[in-house]
């Protein structure tokens, strides 16, 4: 089993720096929760594991499968089998989900062999029709522009269906349950917790304890000011729930003054 | 995509600097003849008429002081390079109901039989004034004058090629006509006439294109003038592609007017030439008349077209709709101009103009000027106006599922086609817009 392996990551954006030193393991078929107050970096970490060029690494290094993610572009590291599921997802007017999507896997396809002549239509056909209805997605978004006018729940059942779509190794869910009311927090979470399994590693960004009632995560990590500063056991998140975060910043800020 | 407000820069005032002279006469024969006296009429417009030049409002964008008058021969017979087969293969359905080649000299006209015992006149220009003067009379000079623009009097001074039709009443084309103008000549002037007459509830589609070899390297000339009617509940569906080499210098005179309960749907794809200036007008001249204008341009390398529309509401209940879009690489140019006018009379119109322009390098520019003159109330018109970039959460966003950078740009353009390719009713032709998005795209190393 392959393991995403972070290793003192820092990052800058337009001179700021906001990640100091990362340090995180994910292997394939864990499970793994950040949360954290608003504005400490988790996002700027999701969006850095995939290489959204506004972000600069000014230190450390992120492994996957032999390979430092910050020497390949962002689709290489799709092909190795990373995904983020956008916190806010972007919408690609005049082209439609399905027509994507088969231009994705296509891609894939193409990158593991590149002889692949890409999937024949009826065979996608089918796919696509399958995760749809496990998503509980009305057949008609295929035929809709990605993500344009989509609701913001829409707009994170389509990351999902990117995700079963596209099969990732490592999956980094941004916020995914934020925006969808309890059904659709059910049906999203239902629709991760199927694609779980040995080889799939799942990093989720979430603010809510209740997502992790539905995604039962193996770790719980709390990220503080571009750091991770505390990890444990689901229960973790729980407590977060019932206390917040002063505890973990007094706790954190005392330890580092100590240093 | 990132949109922005248009904002028309001014360069320094480039030097109002006109073209010398062509160096060839029309050879009008005293016949006392109506085409030929309306060629003579022509001509004399098209002397007392000066060579436009940035000093004039529509020609503002476009300079054409470099245009090398001289060196232009009229088109002859030695056209060297055979017309590809692909140019000739139906874009607006499966089989053609007639088909027209005018290849320098050499003509070729076929038309279905049916169609011509209905009464169908489907011709080159030539065979159609020699056979049909009274649908001639009907229509030339009647939709344009020649006396409005220069090179549309030269045009209709000059013009040996061209295509007649007519639809006689009540008569539905219902497989689509084609006609393709080939030039191929070095240093080539080519001249063309297309007068279109759909007569009261009829119906017909049709497909004109212009075309040259993509690799010439000596500069061509062209200038055409396209006088259009549809009358009363008839229904026209005209598609016209320009593509050109990239040494063509073209100028277009086009206008489509609609009679009482008529409808166009009028379709532009611009590929090709060196420059274009192209007017084109929609008059709705009747009542509850409609017209529909959708335009598609991408344009590349050192490539410039120029685009002026004008949707002129001239009765009451009148409905026009126009969008155009376009891409540009490299350091191409674009202008549209567009203007919707109501007239006083024109009570309960509907004027509708948008131009996007979606600007793909650094060196590219596109002018976006919309227009409104609206003489009555009771009317809704709206207009829009965009030029954008790719914008580069869109390409990450893309990347990110595996899309090569290339790859996701292209669907980004592609998508930003869409709304034009939804206008086109005709799978062929969005193929070959397709196919344009794909090569170009493909050509380009930066970005
Ligand atoms: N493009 C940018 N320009 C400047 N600052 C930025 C930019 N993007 C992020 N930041 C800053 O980086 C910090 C971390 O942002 P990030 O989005 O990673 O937080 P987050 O932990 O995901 O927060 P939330 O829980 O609200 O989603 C914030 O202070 C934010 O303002
Ligand atoms: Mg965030």
């Amino acid at each position: 089993m392959a393991e995403l392996q972070i290793k003192d990551l820092c990052v800058s954006i337009e001179g700021k720096q906001i990640l100091n030193g990362v340090n995180l393991t994910v292997p394939q078929g864990e499970v793994h929760a950040i949360m954290g107050p608003n504005g400490t970096g988790k996002s700027t970490l999701a969006y850095t594991l995939m290489g959204h060029p506004a972000y600069t690494v000014t230190g450390g290094e992120a492994r996957y499968k032999g390979k430092n993610l910050f020497d390949l572009n962002p689709a290489e590291r799709s092909h190795l089998g990373i995904f983020l599921a956008f916190q806010y997802p972007v919408a690609i007017p005049g082209v439609t989900v399905a027509n994507f999507l088969r231009t994705a896997v296509n891609a894939h396809r193409k990158a593991a062999n590149p002889e692949d002549k890409g999937i024949p239509i009826p065979e996608f056909r089918k796919i696509l029709k399958e995760k749809m209805e496990m998503l509980k997605m009305d057949q008609n978004f295929a035929g809709r522009y990605l993500n344009d006018g989509f609701s913001g729940g829409e707009k994170k059942r389509t990351e999902v269906l990117q995700m079963a779509m596209l099969k990732p190794e490592i999956a980094i869910l941004d916020e995914t349950d934020s925006g969808l009311d309890i059904d659709a927090l059910k049906v999203v979470s239902e629709g991760v917790n199927m694609l779980r399994g040995s080889d799939l590693g799942v990093i989720v960004i979430t603010h809510y304890q209740r997502l992790l009632n539905y995604i039962k995560p193996d770790v719980v990590h709390i990220m503080m000011d571009g750091k991770i500063v505390e990890s444990g056991g689901p229960d973790l998140a729980l407590h977060l729930e019932e206390h917040g975060y002063e505890w973990v910043r007094e706790k954190y800020e005392n330890g580092v003054s100590s240093l | 995509m990132t949109e922005s407000p248009v904002i028309i820069r001014r360069s320094s005032a480039p030097q109002a600097q006109a073209p010398k002279e062509f160096n060839f006469k029309p050879d009008i024969i005293e016949d006392g003849s109506f085409y030929q006296m309306y060629r003579k009429q022509a001509w004399e417009y098209y002397q007392a008429l000066k060579f436009p030049t940035v000093k004039d409002d529509a020609w503002r964008w476009t300079d054409i002081s470099k245009l090398p008058v001289e060196s232009f021969k009229l088109e002859s017979d030695n056209h060297v390079v055979r017309i590809p087969d692909e140019l000739m293969e139906p874009v607006a359905d499966a089989t053609h109901g007639g088909e027209i080649l005018l290849d320098g000299e050499h003509r070729q006209v076929n038309l279905n039989p049916e169609l011509e015992s209905a009464g169908v006149v489907f011709t080159d220009l030539k065979d159609g004034l020699a056979r049909y003067p009274q649908i001639a009379e009907k229509i030339l000079g009647k939709v344009i004058d020649p006396k409005e623009e220069k090179f549309g009097a030269l045009a209709a001074a000059m013009a040996s090629s061209g295509v007649m039709l007519y639809v006689p009443k009540g008569v539905n084309v219902s497989t689509p006509l084609h006609s393709l103008l080939w030039m191929s000549g070095p240093y080539e002037a080519s001249f063309s006439h297309l007068l279109v007459y759909l007569d009261e509830g009829s119906s017909a589609t049709y497909v004109h294109e212009s075309s040259s070899p993509v690799e010439d390297a000596t500069p061509g000339f062209h200038s055409g003038i396209m006088e259009i009617f549809v009358g009363a509940g008839a229904h026209l569906r005209f598609v016209e592609l320009q593509s050109f080499g990239e040494n063509v210098w073209n100028f277009m005179h086009e206008r489509v007017k609609v009679d009482n309960g008529g409808e166009v749907e009028w379709i532009f794809g611009a590929l090709g030439s060196h420059l274009t200036k192209n007017f084109s007008e929609l008059d709705l001249i009747g009542k509850g008349s409609t017209g529909k204008m959708s335009g598609f341009y991408f344009s590349q390398h050192k490539q410039h077209l120029d685009y002026d529309t004008q949707q002129n509401h001239l009765a009451p209940n009148t409905t026009s709709d126009l969008l155009f879009k376009g891409a540009l690489l490299d350091e191409s140019r674009s202008v549209w101009q567009g203007m919707i006018y109501v007239a006083r009379n024109a009570t309960k119109s509907d004027g509708y103009q948008a131009n996007r322009n979606l600007v793909l390098s650094e060196g590219a520019r596109a002018d976006s000027i919309p227009g409104l003159e609206i003489l009555t109330d009771d009317v809704r018109c709206t207009h829009g106006a965009t030029v954008g970039k790719v914008d580069p959460e869109e390409l990450f966003y893309l990347e990110s599922r595996g899309l090569g950078s290339k790859d996701a740009e292209r669907m980004i353009v592609e998508g930003f086609f869409e709304p034009i390719m939804q206008r086109i009713p005709f799978e062929g032709v969005r193929k070959r817009f397709q196919q344009a998005i794909e090569q170009k795209m493909n050509e380009v190393v930066n970005s």
